[in-house]
């Protein structure tokens, strides 16, 4: 698809201000906690505090007598189904009475009461009778199976590559390295914690405001739990306080939560979560224990992989099946190997059930396969990036799966620009002098080179779709609605740039709306890096049919060829006249009654795929990234600075380079996090690291003094304009890099992430005995 | 028991009860919901405010505090006659904003720097700012908005 306008006029790819700013910037904008509403009541959940166990009565007494509360609801009272989960709905709305609680943020109660501060002092009013039952903890206490949570074996989910002949591979291989990690949870801390108002509407149905990444997935959940078609169950997304996949579908929860009080009430009901209760309930980035066994020539072709993984799922499936794919297709890295073996295994245990998390499935394995390539270059003697060079993907290439790549494969051209970037050679030679004058601190350099398969790919494809509505108004100001939502990864800004490159109006008479659920059909989630792809493809299509009716407008009222007819920043021309305005034009479309509105619809092409053997086309296309990390390692204390970081994208083509950078600065840090600092800990189940005092994201003070990016576009036939997908890869790059750094600086491999001080202290420890 | 304060420049007198939160005054008595919670106990900053000229966090502050002070909130920032202040503009132009539910503290906590000082180091910057947590940009530009809007101040002050 080739767009008309000349290259130098184009709106994609120019540098625009964010066109959601000004209100974010002025307080004005409306989060979920700043929307009000008459007779509203404010909630607060009864959780179950115990890891394991049988619910055997709620006694609510006390906390109904207290003045303000206007009702305490629980299983009985939901109108639906009592069931919850996008896809295993294996978890309850509601615990019942004589039912099992499998995890210490199961939610028994919903509370209703005049204010915030009785709503939560009538949730701990409310007293649980729970027999408690021994739990399982961890990964290999579950696959043991001598406590099953769900009745079948913990280890209830299976995927498999099988690729080549591993053992052929490792028969010729020079150096076999074996080696297990672990990648432990990571919390979203979105700064905005969940929250919805649901209210009874005039359409005699059930509207809900939220903080929400995929509003059809709410409006799904709310009409089971409600039994209400979903023609009766309408959702608005409200202004979103960052999501990272935290609310993918976490929010159908909530909302159902609140609408079991809004129904029962028959009021609007506000559900906003303290960020305890955030973080004991809601989904995190799954801990992944996997072990690795790869084979090398001597040269560094790596000639064989294997791989098990098991992922921890908490006590519910949620949406761990589908995040396992992921895990399942980036297990082998980035790289083009004959002999794959692939085995992930998802487990239930007594614990918070994780989800969604910017990279889904793929930065725990990527951490692992990066430490495994950066160790074999190592005993082998080879350049780290020459290393991944030989290696590669390419036009020609085929993946892990086997899937051919046949265009849009930047990875080569990330290495060689992170390469020129990060000053390679000179780099290790400065950290290398560094280390000679230095005993207590040393520094490490390390190298990642990552794949991203985008979108939902070939478990997935029957919900890759996407819908928009494009409306242009009287005076000229077009209304852009999409199926996507803005989460503050930049979306409305992208749709608004190509809505404006495409109907040629001026970018600030675009608006793009909230999200709602009335407007436009289900176009699948908010995720997987698609919403540019997907979303930008739909809004594009619906631009082009009215652009098209403009452009024989114009023609016709000029007497003038219809080839010739340009759109352009508000105004339309036609050869050398003096042209029109865009508001003009459009006038003249109302008064010959043109239809000036337009739907747009993409779907993803069909990939074919095999699931017994893990062969085929996992995902349409995929985006790549290379990147160099330095850090400083306090030999004494453990400790971990980040010092410089270099990073390269291959995004296809960056529509909107501002936001792009955005999602790379922004995606370093919580990957820097992830790799560092942010240390979940438990006790019986029960999340100990409850707040933002004792869980330790960055902050302005951790990031790097020298940070660095490159874009390459490498462009995508398939995406808008060429556009692939940054928001996960901008973090999935970051913690190999980092781990592989500390490793060069300490001289011994780390295997666990968060490689926190006293991890590391450890690791240091164990090679002085 | 009643307060009376100077909020955005307007005289405030009203009833409170003792326990109640700042940041609840200014949210849901007086309407002032541009200043957000994010984790109610201080650490991340989304509810920070200016009292006499300090930056601090309305969640952990009682309104009761607020009496005989002077507040400022995100939305006095913003003149009667739209114009934003220099802050507010270079966090746009900067690009220093995703999804802005911590930007209105951390520009709370940037003007309360520049009040004082209007040509902050990047130490200085750091330190202002690093009890404002922000999960999406990862504060490059936060930084560059910050210096920007420094260097605008001192302009109009020539």
């Amino acid at each position: 698809m080739k767009t008309s306008a000349p290259e130098r006029e184009r709106v994609v790819g120019s540098k625009v201000t964010r066109v959601d700013a000004v209100e974010k910037v002025t307080g004005l904008a409306k989060y979920a906690p700043d929307i009000y509403f008459d007779r509203m009541v404010h909630c607060a959940l009864v959780i179950a505090r115990k890891p394991h166990g049988i619910l055997h009565k709620i006694d609510a007494s006390r906390a109904q007598k207290l003045p303000g509360v206007f009702g305490i609801f629980t299983y009985k009272d939901v109108p639906g189904k009592n069931r919850l989960g996008e896809v295993v709905d294996d978890m309850p709305c509601l615990v019942a009475e004589g039912e099992t609680v499998k995890h210490y943020g199961d939610v028994v109660a919903v509370v209703a009461a005049s204010t915030q501060k009785t709503a939560e002092e009538a949730a701990r009013k409310v007293r649980l009778t729970i027999e408690e039952l021994p739990a399982v903890l961890d990964i290999e206490e579950a696959r043991r199976d001598e406590i099953r949570i769900h009745g079948s074996s913990n280890v209830s989910v299976h995927k498999k590559i099988r690729k080549g002949d591993v053992s052929k591979g490792f028969s010729r291989a020079d150096l076999i390295i074996e080696d297990n990690f672990m990648a432990s949870y990571q919390e979203h801390a979105y700064i905005e914690p969940q929250g919805v108002v649901v209210l009874p509407d005039t359409d005699y149905g059930m509207t809900v405001y939220g903080s929400i990444q995929c509003p059809y997935y709410v409006q799904s959940s709310l009409s089971k739990v409600l039994g209400f078609p979903m023609s009766k169950v309408r959702i608005i997304q409200a202004e979103t306080g960052g999501a990272f996949g935290g609310k993918e579908d976490v929010p159908s929860f909530v909302a159902s939560y609140a609408a079991v009080a809004a129904y029962n009430l028959k009021r609007p009901a506000r559900l906003i979560y303290p960020r305890e209760i955030d973080i004991h309930t809601t989904s995190k980035r799954h801990p992944v224990k996997s072990r690795y066994k790869m084979g090398f020539s001597k040269d560094g072709e790596i000639l064989a992989i294997e791989v098990d993984a098991y992922m921890d799922m908490g006590a519910y499936a949620t949406l761990s099946p589908v995040v396992m794919f992921r895990t399942l297709v980036h297990a082998a890295g980035a790289y083009s190997v004959d002999n794959v073996s692939v085995d992930t295994y998802g487990v239930y245990t007594n614990k918070v059930p994780p989800g969604a998390f910017r990279g889904f499935g793929s930065p725990q394995v990527l951490f692992a396969v990066e430490s495994m390539v950066d160790e074999a270059s190592r005993r082998l003697g080879i350049d780290p990036v020459d290393m991944r060079m030989k290696n590669a993907l390419r036009e020609g290439s085929r993946t892990s799966t086997d899937q051919l790549l046949t265009e849009s494969v930047g990875a080569v051209e990330t290495l060689d620009k992170v390469n020129e970037l990060s000053n390679w050679k000179e780099l290790n030679e400065r950290v290398e002098a560094f280390n000679r004058g230095s005993l207590f601190q040393k520094r490490g350099v390390g190298l990642s080179h990552i794949i991203y398969g985008v979108s939902l790919g070939a478990q997935g494809q029957h919900i890759d779709k996407s819908g928009a509505h494009v409306q242009i108004n009287r005076d000229g100001s077009v209304d852009v609605r999409i199926g996507g939502t803005e989460m503050g990864q930049g979306a409305k800004t992208v749709m608004a740039i190509i809505a404006a490159e495409e109907l040629g109006q001026k970018l600030s008479q675009i608006v793009v709306h909230q999200t709602d659920t009335a407007f436009v059909p289900d176009s699948g989630p908010t995720v997987a890096s698609r919403t540019t792809m997907f979303s930008g493809n739909a809004v594009r299509i619906a631009c082009k049919s009215l652009r098209e009716r403009l452009v024989k407008l114009y023609a016709e009222l000029n007497s003038c060829s219809e080839d010739e007819v340009e759109l352009h920043d508000g105004m339309i021309s036609c050869g050398q006249d003096k042209g029109m305005p865009f508001d003009e034009l459009i006038e003249e479309a109302f008064k010959k009654n043109v239809k000036m509105f337009e739907a747009g619809w993409y779907q993803s092409p069909v990939l074919e795929w095999d699931p017994e053997s893990g062969i085929g086309q996992a995902y349409i296309t995929y985006s790549f990234a290379s990147q160099v990390v330095v850090v400083e390692v306090d030999m004494i204390t453990g400790n971990t600075k980040v010092l410089e970081a270099y990073t390269v994208h291959d995004v296809g083509k960056a529509i909107n380079p501002e936001g792009v950078i955005g999602q790379i600065q922004g995606g370093f840090v919580q990957g820097m996090g992830y790799a560092l600092s942010e240390d979940l800990k438990m006790l019986n189940g029960r999340i100990l690291t409850d707040n933002f005092n004792t869980y330790i994201i960055p902050t302005i003070r951790d990031i790097p003094r020298v940070f660095k990016y490159g874009i390459v576009e490498d462009e995508f036939s398939e995406g808008p304009y060429g556009a692939k997908g940054i928001g996960e890869p901008s973090l999935m790059a970051t913690p190999p890099a980092i781990a592989n750094a500390i490793s060069r600086a300490i001289g011994r491999r780390i295997r666990h992430i968060p490689a926190t001080p006293e991890y590391v202290l450890n690791v240091i420890k164990e090679d002085a005995e | 028991m009643r307060i009376n304060f100077r909020l955005n420049g307007e005289t405030i007198t009203t009833e409170i009860e003792d326990s109640m939160r700042a940041l609840d005054l200014l949210r849901e008595d007086l309407g002032l919901t541009g200043t957000k919670e994010g984790c109610g106990e201080g650490e991340c900053g989304a509810c920070t405010i200016i009292v006499d000229g300090n930056a601090v966090n309305s969640c952990l502050m009682l309104a009761a505090e607020l009496d005989g002070t002077s507040v400022e909130t995100i939305e006095g920032l913003t003149g009667s006659d739209g114009k934003m202040h220099p802050v507010q503009r270079s966090f746009i132009d900067k690009g220093a904003v995703q999804c802005g539910f911590c930007i209105p503290g951390m520009i709370m906590s940037a003007k309360s720097l520049l009040d004082k000082n209007d040509s902050p180091s990047k130490e200085e910057i750091e330190a202002a700012l690093e009890g404002n947590l922000c999960r999406c940009t990862g504060y490059v530009r936060i930084i560059e908005a910050v210096e920007d809007a420094a260097s605008i101040i001192r302009e109009d002050r020539k």
